[in-house]
This record gives C-alpha cells, structure tokens and sequence, in this order.
C-alpha cells in the first residue's frame, strides 16, 4: 500500500508562503502585550507615590491602609470569580443546548431573557434583590450573575452556529457520533468566540462589582462608597484607580488567556 | 436502461430500491423512486445536471439523509434500519466541500476515525502515513501540518486519504476533483485510477463532468431531474446509444471523440515498422495512451501517420490515421466490436 500513487510533483501545488513567519507581527504583539501591564504597574506606583506624599489624616489612614486594600482587593476578586465561573457553568451548556436541533426553538426565549437581564440597571438590580432576597455576599453573586449571563450565553451560540455546517456534514459522514462531533469539532472551532463572550462577562463584572457595596457585599466599591461619605478624595481616588487598574489587568489576562487557548491551526 | 442495471449480481455492493426523498417543505421529491445497483469492485458515477439529486442520492446510501420511503441495501444486508454511525464507519465520505478540520493536523484529520476506532497511537500514526504517501504527500513533511497550510489539491488528497481511513469497502466521493486546475485535475483521475486498481473499492463518485465520468466510470448513471435515472450503462454504450433525447443533450456534441478516449492505441491493430520511414520524434505515442492522445499528436504534427512505442520508448508499430477511423465505431454500431476495414 506504500506505493506513492496521487503523487503530486507539481510545484502548482506548493502552498505560498504560509507557513508561520515569526517577525515583525510577532515583534509588534510582544510589545503590545507588555504595554498594559506597564502602564498598569506606572500608575500604581503614581497613586503610591501620591499617597506617600500627602499627610493622611486619621480617617484616610483608616481606609488607606495594606490590611483594608488587601481585604476590598479580595472580597472584589472573591465577586467576580465566583460569578464568572457560575455564569460560564450556565451560559456554556445553556448556549449548547439552545443550538441543538430540538431546543434550538426556544432560543429566542431565552436570549430575550437574558437580555433582560442585562438591560435593566446593575443598580436597580443590586437594590431590588437587596430589598427582595435582603443583602450578602450571595446576593450580590446573583446579581452579577444575572448581569453578565448574556454576552457567554450569546458568544456561545453564535461561535457554535457560525460553525461551518460542511465540517459537521464532514465529521457526521465519517461516522462520529452527535457528541464526538460536539466535543471534536463544533467547540474547539467555537472557542474564541466563546472566549470573547467571556471576556466581555469578566470585565462586566470586574465593574459592577463595586456596586456591590450596596448589599453590603465588601469590594472596591467599599473605598469609593466611603471616600464619597467620609468627603475624602483620596480614598475616593484609591479606591476607583484600584477598580480601574484591576479590569484592565483581567482584560488584560483574559485576552491572553484567549490566545493561548485558541485552537492552532485556525 | 439495460439488464445490467436491474438484474440482481451475487456481487452487489450497494443496492437502493425504490428509495424515495423529498426534503420537508419540498413540493417536488429530490430523489423520486430510485433503483441503483452497484457491485462490489467496481467504480459507478453519478453525472447529472446541478441540482438534480447527486449529493442527495449519495447521502442516502450513507444515511446522512433518511429516505423518506425505499430500501438501501449494502453487502446484501438491508441497513436502512442500523445505527447510521456505526454504518458509515464502513462507509469513506469525501464531501463536495472537501471539509477537513481546520483546528486539527492532517495526521490527526486523517487520524481521527481510526482513533475513535479505539486504535492506540503508534497504530494510528503508522495507517496515517501510509495513506499519506498513497495519496501522494510525503507524511514527514504534510503530517503537522494545518489544513490552511496545503493548497486546495492538497486537501481534497487529504479528503480522500481521511475517507480511506478505516479502509472501509465503499467510498463515496462528491466532486472530489472539483476545486482544481484541469491539468492536475488529470493528473489526479490517472492516479486515482492507479490507486484504485491497488485497492479494488467500491466507488461512487458524483460528477457533472462528462469528460470525467467516462474518464473514470466502470459505469455512468445519468442523472435527470429528481434523480430520475435516465440512462445507467457503460462508457462506451452511453457515449454510443444514449438512451434518450435527454441524456444525448446532456453529453452534448463532441461524444465521437470522447469515445476516443476510451480505447487504447495498443488495443488498435497497428501496422509493423518499416525501416524506410525515419522516427520523427514528434509523431510518437504511447501503446497505452489513448486514440484520443494519438489523434491529438497526429493533428498537431499534421502528420497522417504515428510511431506506437512500448513503456520504455522501444518503437513497436505504426498506427496511419486510417486505422483510427476504422476502428472507430459510427453510431449504431456495437462499440464491443471495432468496424473491420473493408473496401479496400
Ligand atoms: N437540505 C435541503 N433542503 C431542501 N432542499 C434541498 C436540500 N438539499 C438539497 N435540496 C434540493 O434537492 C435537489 C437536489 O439537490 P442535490 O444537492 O442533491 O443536487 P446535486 O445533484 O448534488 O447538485 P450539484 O451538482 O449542484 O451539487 C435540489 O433541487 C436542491 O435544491
Ligand atoms: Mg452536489
């Protein structure tokens, strides 16, 4: 069976040039990936620098201190994490399942549904579930959860539905099972489009987190909410440079993240 | 349409009875009661105008598509009924779109049945790359890489190496040629011819190329709207006695010579060499070539008379424009019989 047959010489054949030339692209992107955290890092140490060079009364050193950072930094991290990771254990399967031939009907349902929830106010949302299911850490998740549901939800089915239907022909005509084809073919080819969607999840919540001070939840909220009771600009200052520095470093993250898990080849 | 077509063989491969498609929402079938036999071994092309049921009537042998009535039978046993994936385990499909993975290697691409087949790695990496090297793209070089690294060509090879895969006993191809150049498309069909007679599948290949189809048919099922089938014979016969008004549109002008690209110089009775006559090393055929190839030497030399050499270029006879002509039947005649010379 060895023999060449369907031997191609031709060098019409040849593809050109596209196999991966490391230069100037690959220059361009290690810089563009060093610049955020960079900035990020300089204007830290700005606002340590400002801080160190101002007289703290007492009540600014109550709330600019390492332990009460530390704490808001995260109980803030604590918020999104755990809603992002509630978000894409719904989100994902949801969006599977509302792209499969039977369910695929109820699709707009739901993603009315969601859209719901993101187009009524983060804070309208904090303050109703505060008022209906009281205050807490678990409602604040809720909140952000409901929040930040549709971007996954929506990213995961269009990456599945922008699928190419002849890779799924393809796959299904060689005999992969519905599943094999699922877990082989459709979500690694949906990958970065599901990435995004949560990306955009991670970010939203990184911000609405600060509102979650309003359930009495902790996060960087808790800085700004008392910069602006206490009438002190600079634990106002600290607490929405925090907030800013912290979602640009998981933007940051999470699009290296999309990087590194999107399928080679594509 | 002739006994060959409708007399059960012993060696059927695949058989439809009077299987039936009509897509929901459809007013008109897409495959209205079809019956098709094709046994094992040999190489069936369905030629047929856009859209009249090619793709359709392949996927129903294979069951992406389920009948909406009929039967499909494969070595004898009625499989209409079987789990559709462990049936298309033992039939390769090449679709019309070549569709290999863009996130996987061509290993892993052409890999992926035999894995899933429960093959251990080692198993898996060497089945790879000897159809690899069958299809002609050397594995050491072509196994890591990705589809978007291979020209077009390249990947419709690696289709058909994917397809081959799990060596199943049928193949079905949609177009597999399609997306490429007419020379190495050519090229292509003769190797395609070489593997095959290597491999002794059972084929059905879908094309709308004539030239094709009696390039590479054992036999043609010509295909009319709804998949009506309007002529299923040979080459030969096809090209000779269309069976109707439509079939002899659809091959169009021109089938007196494609004939000739059916039989080969060496089978003509060509005449000794005489020694007068020195060998232009223009006027030369191959005794393998066709008639067609020698014609197209002789109207390009403007000479009436060729030089037949054997493989390795050892001239072996001389064939006169006149043999040509006599051997080539008019219509009406029986094509399994060349025309004696007579009158002469
Ligand atoms: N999924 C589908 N739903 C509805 N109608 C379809 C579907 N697929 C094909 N058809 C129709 O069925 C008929 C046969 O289509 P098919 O794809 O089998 O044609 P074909 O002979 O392969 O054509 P081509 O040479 O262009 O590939 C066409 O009229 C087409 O419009
Ligand atoms: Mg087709």
């Amino acid at each position: 069976m060895a023999t060449t047959v369907l031997a191609s010489r031709g060098s019409r054949e040849q593809p050109s040039g596209r196999d991966n030339v490391p230069g100037r692209s690959a220059l361009r992107t290690t810089a563009g990936l060093l610049f955020t955290p960079i900035l990020l890092s300089a204007v830290c140490l700005a606002l340590f620098a400002y801080l160190g060079s101002r007289d703290l009364d007492d009540i600014e050193r109550r709330s600019i201190n390492a332990e009460v950072i530390g704490r808001s930094l995260v109980e803030h991290l604590r918020l999104v994490a755990l809603s992002t990771v509630i978000v894409v254990v719904i989100a994902v399967p949801l969006g599977i399942l509302l792209t499969r031939p039977g369910p695929r009907r109820l699709a707009p349902v739901f993603l009315a549904l969601a859209n719901i929830g993101q187009a009524v106010p983060s804070v309208g949302l904090l303050v109703l579930l505060a008022v209906t299911a009281g205050i807490g850490f678990s409602q604040a998740v809720v909140a952000l959860v409901v929040y930040s549901l549709l971007p996954v939800l929506r990213n995961t089915m269009i990456g599945l539905q922008r699928v190419d239907r002849t890779l799924i022909d393809a796959g299904r005509g060689m005999g992969l099972t519905r599943t094999a084809v699922l877990f082989r073919v459709e979500l690694p080819l949906a990958i970065p489009v599901m990435l995004a969607g949560i990306r955009v999840a991670l970010i939203i919540n990184v911000g609405t987190a600060t509102l979650a001070v309003f359930t009495n939840a902790g996060g960087l909220g808790t800085l700004i909410e008392t910069g602006i009771v206490l009438n002190r600009i600079t634990i106002l200052l600290t607490g929405s440079i925090l907030a800013a520095v912290l979602a640009l470093a998981v933007d940051w993250l999470a699009g290296l993240a999309e990087r590194l898990l999107r399928p080679r080849g594509l | 349409m002739t006994d060959s077509a409708t007399t059960p063989g012993t060696d059927v491969m695949i058989r439809l009875d009077r299987v039936r498609k009509c897509y929901p929402g459809q007013a008109v079938d897409a495959v209205a009661e079809l019956s098709l036999d094709i046994r094992a071994g040999e190489i069936v092309v369905l030629l047929g105008p856009s859209g009249c049921g090619k793709t359709t009537t392949m996927r129903l042998i294979n069951r992406l598509i389920e009948p909406s009535s009929g039967r499909i039978f494969l070595d004898g046993k009625d499989v209409t009924a079987v789990n559709p994936d462990l049936l298309r385990r033992r039939i390769g499909y090449v679709i019309q779109q070549v569709g290999l993975f863009p996130h996987m290697t061509i290993g892993d691409n052409v890999g992926l049945i035999p894995r899933t087949l429960g093959w251990d790695k080692a198993r898996t990496k060497a089945r790879v790359d000897t159809l690899l090297d069958l299809v002609g793209l050397e594995p050491a070089r072509y196994r890591d890489r990705f589809p978007k690294q291979l020209s077009g060509g390249q990947q419709q090879r690696v289709g058909v190496a994917r397809a081959l895969a799990a060596d199943p006993p049928v193949m079905l191809m949609d177009e597999p040629f399609g997306a490429i150049d007419p020379v190495t498309r050519e090229r292509l069909q003769d190797e395609f011819l070489k593997l095959q007679a290597q491999i002794g599948k059972t084929i059905v290949i879908v094309t709308h190329d004539v030239a094709e189809a009696v390039k590479l048919g054992d036999r043609i099922a010509i295909f009319a709207e709804g998949a009506r089938l309007a002529q299923y014979d040979t080459p030969e016969r096809i090209l000779s006695e269309p069976a109707d008004e439509f079939v002899s549109s659809f091959l169009g002008t021109g089938t007196a010579v494609r004939r000739l690209g059916l039989r080969r110089v060496g089978d003509l009775r060509f005449e000794p060499l005489d020694g007068t006559r020195p060998i232009d090393d223009r006027c030369v055929v191959r005794a393998d070539q066709s008639v067609h190839d020698a014609l197209d030497v002789m109207l390009r030399t403007g000479s009436e008379i060729v030089t037949v050499t054997d493989g390795t270029g050892e001239p072996i006879g001389l064939l006169p424009f006149t043999t040509v002509l006599d051997h080539h039947p008019t219509d009406g005649d029986d094509p399994s019989r060349p025309r004696e010379r007579s009158g002469h």
